[in-house]
């Protein structure tokens, strides 16, 4: 996981040529750039916008010196379209969970997808969608990823700053439990018995649902272990014992906790998998 | 008829259509002068949303169907919810339905301005993007991203952020706020109110082609007040249902060359969105708002989809003065939801998405499980009406070049604010890309 955020630092020209680009999502993380707000014009100054379909219909061909990549790979033709882009771009960065674990889309990758598609469509031979729907570090090389469903813009924003400025981008990979801390929030999970996966997930929101009074529900992915070190998978084991032994959730309930927004990466897949055997 | 020599064949296309929201193309055939095929594809990916919300529970739904749209969630999640509490019997008043009207407010203004500020008004000013007309007319842009970033608060006040709002329930809210926390937000509202009577103004002098067409127009429509969440359905051609009635008068149809299917009422193309609902609720405007649009000297029915930015703009200033109105009668309710009891059933429900009308249906079984979901957004009742209007438009922009001409398709398509994202979770059909 952490290897692929070592960006090596852009020898920016004045002014960077950026490029986004979309595959199978649902927009969410390309209009957190222009909820940017604020800074969206300051932003228009640093980079040369070239590709932002969804913002301009001025649309100039690479190569880019940084491609935001937004979306997960769907389709065959979308597979063959990712290579184009790793091909036109110094630096590609995926933005949310679509692009980074492959999104709620995913959730087809349990599915007997052939079955389900003569059970959904009424012309299953046209369907040229892929039975699964991945990451993009799974089709070519990411140079840095950028979680959230959608992304938090701020962050966004300074990972384009530290890339302007020649740095090496670099964003806490603890989990939401610490920022729920800092922000004294009553723990939802302890105080209400809330099943809440905050203790696995990759802080990055501001703890936003228990602030809600509700539980996290993982939309930033796998945390990095806290006490195993930075790159080791959060323990989502001793969670999910939590889960099922002391708030009484069946097998069936633990495993839809991880089986959501980022439901096809590592760590989440694996558990969610693991209480599937539970069911059996 | 034989071919002649003469006989010419003309394709105009649009290879990817810019500010709009997902992706779409089009393609036009031509030949000998007339107007043969108008195919406005949609490419994007299919993501089986109703397919995998069967067997989540029924309070997994408000997260699941927000990430159909980032643009619109809180659409999204309010028709779940309501078609959801139908089932269970669940009534939300008083100040829980207040602050759904407000949190939904929040998106219009959000989802409106951007589309007039940023998607929009460089078709009218002749620019390629919001930020490149930034550079002549920053005092303009500037507004619209603050009008914008006070869409934005709201929700985010409300939901915990504005992409995938985070606590709308079954029942009410997971948390709602405070009324120091309402207020705080008055005093950029007051401004915000200002900057849209402005923004109607502003647009309403754009220069528009003349272009009314023959609309069946679709909305909501409650007895005594702007529609967001309630009211039956009604057209302007006399139907009047329910929405558990939908699918007994609107029907998907299958098109070949695209990835969404295509509504139609009584086998027939409707418009649903800004210039339907102010077609036929603008008795419900504010004072303000009825002002605003009695200043643009627009009679009604508005019936050229060039003048929907001017109904957007119109609802932007509804919408904050709906807030405002909210705001200063606003009582904290005792809980932020009131109690479930689950049963099994099926439920119906319509709410007006920025783009229109958007029906949902589900049917859960005892324990609260999803057994069936089905999902009508605005984009796809509006598809065979925006194909309609290109081929009325097109013979106007035929002496043109090819580009030109596509440029002008674009920018009747840009009018509906299309948003392919949304359209395409229900695909039944996949088709390659058109290279």
């Amino acid at each position: 996981m952490s290897d692929k955020n070592k960006v090596k630092p852009l020898v920016t020209p004045m002014r960077p040529k950026l490029g986004i680009f979309k595959f199978a999502s649902c927009d969410g993380c390309q209009l957190s750039i222009l909820n940017l707000e604020d800074d969206l014009l300051a932003l228009g100054q640093a980079l040369d916008i070239a590709y932002f379909p969804e913002a301009s219909s001025d649309m100039r061909e690479g190569p880019y010196d940084i491609a935001l990549v937004e979306g997960s790979i769907t389709t065959p033709e979308d597979a063959h379209r990712i290579l184009s882009v790793r091909e036109q771009a110094t630096v590609l960065i995926t933005i949310g969970a679509c692009a980074t674990a492959g999104g709620i889309q995913a959730l087809r990758n349990w599915a007997d997808v052939d079955a389900f598609k003569r059970a959904v469509y009424p012309s299953p031979q046209y369907i040229q969608s892929l039975s699964t729907s991945t990451a993009i570090s799974e089709h070519v090389r990411v140079d840095f990823e950028l979680w959230g469903c959608p992304i938090d813009k701020a962050q966004l924003l300074r990972v384009l700053t530290d890339l302007l400025a020649g740095v090496q981008p670099r964003l806490p990979t603890h989990s939401v439990c610490i920022e729920c801390k800092r922000r004294e929030i009553v723990c939802v999970m302890v105080a209400k018995g809330i099943p809440c996966l905050g203790p696995v997930t990759r802080t990055g929101c501001g703890a936003i649902c228990p602030s809600m009074g509700r539980d996290c529900y993982g939309c930033f992915g796998p945390a990095e272990g806290m006490h195993e070190g930075p790159g080791l998978p959060p323990n989502t084991a001793s969670l999910a014992k939590e889960f099922h032994q002391r708030l009484n959730l069946i097998p069936v309930e633990v495993l839809r906790r991880f089986r959501g927004i980022n439901g096809a990466v590592k760590p989440f897949r694996e558990e969610s998998q693991a209480w599937e055997r539970n069911e059996a | 008829m034989s071919e002649s020599k003469e006989t010419k064949t003309r394709t105009i296309a649009v290879d990817l259509i810019a500010r709009v929201e997902g992706e779409g193309a089009l393609r036009v055939t031509v030949k000998d002068g007339v107007v043969q095929d108008v195919e406005l594809r949609i490419f994007e990916p299919p993501r089986f949303f109703e397919a995998f919300l069967v067997g989540r529970h029924y309070d997994e739904v408000p997260d699941i169907v927000a990430r159909i749209c980032g643009i619109c969630p809180v659409a999204y999640q309010m028709s779940a919810v309501h078609a959801l509490e139908q089932i269970f019997a669940v009534s939300v008043e008083g100040a829980l339905r207040d602050l759904r009207r407000m949190i939904y407010c929040g998106e219009w203004i959000e989802s409106h301005t951007l589309h007039v500020y940023m998607l929009h008004a460089p078709d009218f000013l002749g620019y390629a993007s919001a930020i490149a007309m930034a550079k002549d007319h920053p005092e303009i842009v500037t507004r619209g991203l603050r009008l914008k970033k006070a869409g934005n608060a709201l929700m985010t006040l409300l939901g915990g952020r504005s992409v995938h709002p985070v606590s709308v329930k079954v029942g009410g809210f997971s948390r709602v706020p405070l009324r120091r926390e309402l207020e705080g937000l008055k005093e950029e509202l007051l401004w915000a109110r200002d900057a849209a009577v402005e923004t109607v103004r502003w647009v309403a002098g754009f220069d528009y082609p003349d272009f009314a067409q023959d609309y069946t127009f679709v909305a909501l429509r409650p007895p005594d007040e702007y529609p967001f969440n309630e009211g039956p359905i009604l057209s302007s051609g006399g139907v009047k249902i329910s929405a558990v009635e939908f699918e007994h008068h609107f029907r998907e149809e299958q098109a070949p060359y695209s990835t969404a299917l295509q509504c139609r009422l009584n086998g027939a193309s409707y418009l649903v969105g800004p210039l339907a609902r102010l077609n036929l609720n603008h008795d419900h405007l504010s004072p303000l708002g009825k002002l605003a649009l009695a200043d643009t000297r627009l009679s009604l029915p508005l019936c050229n989809p060039f003048h929907a930015i001017v109904a957007r703009s119109v609802e932007i200033l509804y919408a904050i003065e709906e807030t405002l109105r909210i705001i200063d009668r606003y009582e904290p309710p005792p809980s932020p939801s009131v109690p479930v009891t689950v049963r099994a059933g099926t439920g119906m429900a319509c709410t007006e998405a920025p783009r229109g009308i958007l029906y949902h249906r589900y049917r859960v079984d005892g324990d609260g499980l999803i057994r069936e979901a089905k999902i009508v957004p605005p984009t796809s009742q509006n598809q065979r009406r925006i194909e309609e209007d290109l081929r009325a438009y097109l013979p106007s922009v035929l002496d043109l070049s090819n580009e030109q001409a596509a440029m002008g398709c674009e920018k009747v398509i840009r009018c509906y604010d299309p948003c392919i994202s949304c359209a395409t979770h229900f695909l039944k059909l996949d088709i390659q890309r058109d290279r």
